[in-house]
């Protein structure tokens, strides 16, 4: 018996470390800040909503031509065949536009809640899915905090649909197809960091224009995709309830308290064993 | 099979081949209210999921892009497992507290626990997309180690594993396999804190699982305190389970139950509903002490809040008082009516986390389809008739051979 304890605890110490320890703490997603990922600044005061990068983005990814004309002015969503769309809200300030997909977190949920690795944050910056390690647990959805990965239900193959910055594009030195073909030059490409000081020098050179915020600089940790608009972002159904610490540190004080439970635990629970092997006398409920 | 198991003929002769036959074949009547009921659900059920892989799960269940999980990972994986928390704990009373007088219901509880694992995580399978992937986290080439599925995922197949063993001497003395049941029963210590220390972390990561959905769930439901919440509740949800999976047994198979285990059944159901009673108030507590930090005092006069209220005062309240009056007054029938608003409670409140509350805002309601019942209850009732087939085989309720007796304690 001490023999089979003594085996199993180094089994179990083992085990416990594989699976608590291992690498997910050398691969905190705090390193992410660091990086100078490419990312996208969109500029919905130039928008005109002409929908083009709704048909580029099909086109770009073999989906089926959007049909933007006859949804509108419903609020669309992008879905299983639209990785992003155009829509139009009537505000304060008038009709105006504003463009929704993925929004490329820097520390993205999508990522943190994927068991298969399926999801993958690039060097580069664009957040990809990958079909041979998906297992459509669809966990990715319940945690990103944008709604963004859609799954194709009626499929007995099904994937994830949600915009990769068209990673494939951006290897060859291209860029994302929305971004390339824009008529208003609404989308801009570039690092996080020429993005972000772009978006400030369009404020203060125009601040009658757009409203002091640039959304996508804080959310959910930040993100590589940014906003700038003229109104208020609650007005064009953007999501403002969102906490500006990254979304996988949410989960952070649990996977930390594992490897701790995994050591503590066995040892706890066999010294109590030890401690009332001996007692005949326990024949009573004493909880 | 273990190549060992031939080694062992002691059944009057017989190859163990023509025992496993034999003991294939139905035992009992066949026409039961039960059996009537259950089969035409298992048959539909089963066409139900040769379509759900023939055309997507879109084509019978009515999960949306906004709400992904549904009745299946809300009741069947999430509320399940809670259920068979009733293995963990009553094997910590048993074998690590060393509380002689659970013993008699350690094998149906543990059975219990292991085919509801294997079911309902079973279940998991059906939801999954891309389930030939399944195999990615599990051999290693992917691991997701940031993520919480993962762990649990690998908690539940880990813990299936120390379950099985703290079953194996069961299997051991229906075999008449004397030399194995030795050494299987000398593994149970080790497999009994392996499995507690993991049905910890897993009852509490089911609730991790719904950390990131942060703005998704309900503010009344959703706090960091989730995992927190599930474990200490998984505690009164599996043993009412017991309490209640116990009642019915005793009916069904009171045959099998020697008198002295009818006997202490009796004293043992009390006891039961005493820990339930503290783990309750615990669970009360915690839930008060959270609302208070929180202070979401606005939120409680909306329809939603009633919600809440009844939860927490209608079947958690109430049970946890029920079950300490019935205690002291050794009253079994108020027991199991306590047992059972408990169970309904913790169904309530998986479900409010997972899919009542979840993006309760969302313009499209989620609301399962009947084919989602259906499978949800096809699930269920495969379950019931494998434990049945092995109650009736195995020596679960019923005393060990006496050869056995020396090696289990
Ligand atoms: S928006 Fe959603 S899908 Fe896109 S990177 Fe962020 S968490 Fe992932
Ligand atoms: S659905 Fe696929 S990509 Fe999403 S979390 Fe599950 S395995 Fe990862």
């Amino acid at each position: 018996m001490t023999i089979n304890r003594r085996g199993f605890l180094k089994v179990l110490g083992v085990t416990g470390a594989a699976l608590a320890v291992g690498r997910d703490l050398k691969a905190a997603p705090n390193s992410n800040t660091e990086i100078d990922f490419r990312g996208v600044l969109y500029d919905s005061a130039r928008c005109k909503g002409c929908h083009g990068c709704e048909y580029d983005c099909a086109d770009a990814n073999g989906l089926p031509p959007p049909d933007p004309a006859k949804d509108l002015p419903l609020v669309r969503q992008t879905s299983e065949t639209k990785r992003t769309v155009v829509n139009q809200y009537n505000t304060s300030k008038g009709k105006v536009f504003i463009k929704m997909q993925c929004m490329h977190c820097s520390q993205p949920a999508c990522v943190a809640a994927c068991l298969t690795q399926a999801m993958h944050k690039t060097k580069a910056g664009p957040v990809i899915w990958r079909s041979d390690k998906c297992m459509g647990c669809r966990y990715c959805m319940i945690s990103c905090p944008f709604d963004i990965p859609k799954f194709e239900y009626h499929s007995p193959n099904p994937k994830i649909q949600k915009c990769d910055m068209c990673y494939e594009r951006l290897k060859t030195g291209e860029m994302p197809a929305c971004a390339a073909n824009c008529p208003n030059e609404a989308l801009l490409y570039g690092t996080r960091r020429q993005l972000i000081s772009e978006a400030r020098k369009r404020i203060v050179e125009n601040p009658k224009l757009y409203v002091d915020y640039l959304y996508g600089e804080d959310e959910a940790g930040g993100t590589c995709w940014l906003y700038l608009s003229p109104v208020n972002f609650k007005e064009l159904g953007m999501k403002t309830n969102l906490q500006k610490a990254s979304y996988p540190a949410l989960t952070k004080g649990f996977l930390y308290s594992v490897p701790t439970i995994f050591v503590l635990f066995p040892a706890l629970l066999s010294g109590i064993y030890q401690a009332t092997k001996n007692n005949t006398k326990n024949e009573e409920d004493k909880s | 099979m273990n190549p060992t198991y031939t080694s062992v003929t002691d059944h009057d002769g017989k190859s163990i081949w023509k025992f496993l036959l034999s003991e294939l074949k139905p035992k009992g009547k066949i026409f039961t209210p039960f059996n009537i009921i259950s089969v035409p659900i298992i048959i539909l059920g089963l066409v139900l999921i040769v379509i759900r892989f023939w055309k997507g799960i879109g084509a019978i269940t009515n999960l949306t892009q906004e709400v992904p999980w549904g009745l299946w990972i809300g009741f069947d994986v999430v509320t399940g497992v809670a259920f068979a928390g009733g293995a963990y704990v009553v094997t910590f009373m048993v074998y690590i507290l060393n509380m002689k007088k659970y013993h008699s219901i350690v094998r149906v509880t543990v059975l219990n626990g292991f085919l509801a694992y294997v079911f309902y995580a079973g279940a998991l399978l059906l939801d999954l997309g891309r389930p030939w992937n399944v195999i990615n986290p599990i051999i290693g080439n992917n691991f997701g180690v940031n993520s919480v599925l993962f762990l649990v995922a690998w908690h539940f197949l880990l813990y299936m594993v120390a379950q099985l063993i703290e079953f194996s001497p069961a299997i051991a003395e229906w075999l008449g396999a004397r030399r194995i049941h030795k050494i299987l029963s000398g593994m149970t210590i080790a497999a009994v804190i392996f499995g507690i220390t993991l049905s910890t972390l897993h009852q509490s990561g089911l609730g991790a699982l719904y950390l990131m959905a942060k703005e998704k769930i309900h503010p009344l439901w959703y706090s960091e305190f989730i995992p927190i919440m599930f474990f200490v509740s998984s505690v009164f949800a599996g043993l009412s389970m017991v309490i209640f999976e116990g009642s019915i047994t005793h009916k069904v198979f009171s045959s099998q139950i020697s008198d002295k285990d009818h006997r202490a059944g009796n004293k043992i159901i009390p006891g039961l509903s005493k820990i339930c009673a503290g783990t309750m108030f615990a669970y009360f507590f915690l839930q008060l002490l959270v609302f208070i930090h929180e202070k979401h005092w606005d939120l409680l006069n909306t329809p939603m809040g009633y919600w809440y209220l009844l939860e927490m005062f209608g079947f958690v309240l109430l049970p946890m008082i029920l079950f300490y009056y019935s205690y002291r007054r050794n009253n079994i029938l108020m027991i199991r009516v306590a047992a059972i608003l408990t169970m309904l409670g913790v169904i309530l409140n998986r479900l409010n986390v997972t899919v009542i509350g979840f993006r309760w805002d969302a313009a499209i309601h989620y609301v399962p389809s009947w084919m989602e019942v259906v499978v949800t209850l096809t699930v269920i009732f495969t379950e019931i008739w494998i434990f049945r087939w092995v109650i009736n085989r195995m020596p679960v309720l019923r005393d060990s051979p006496s050869w056995a007796s020396s090696d289990n304690r």
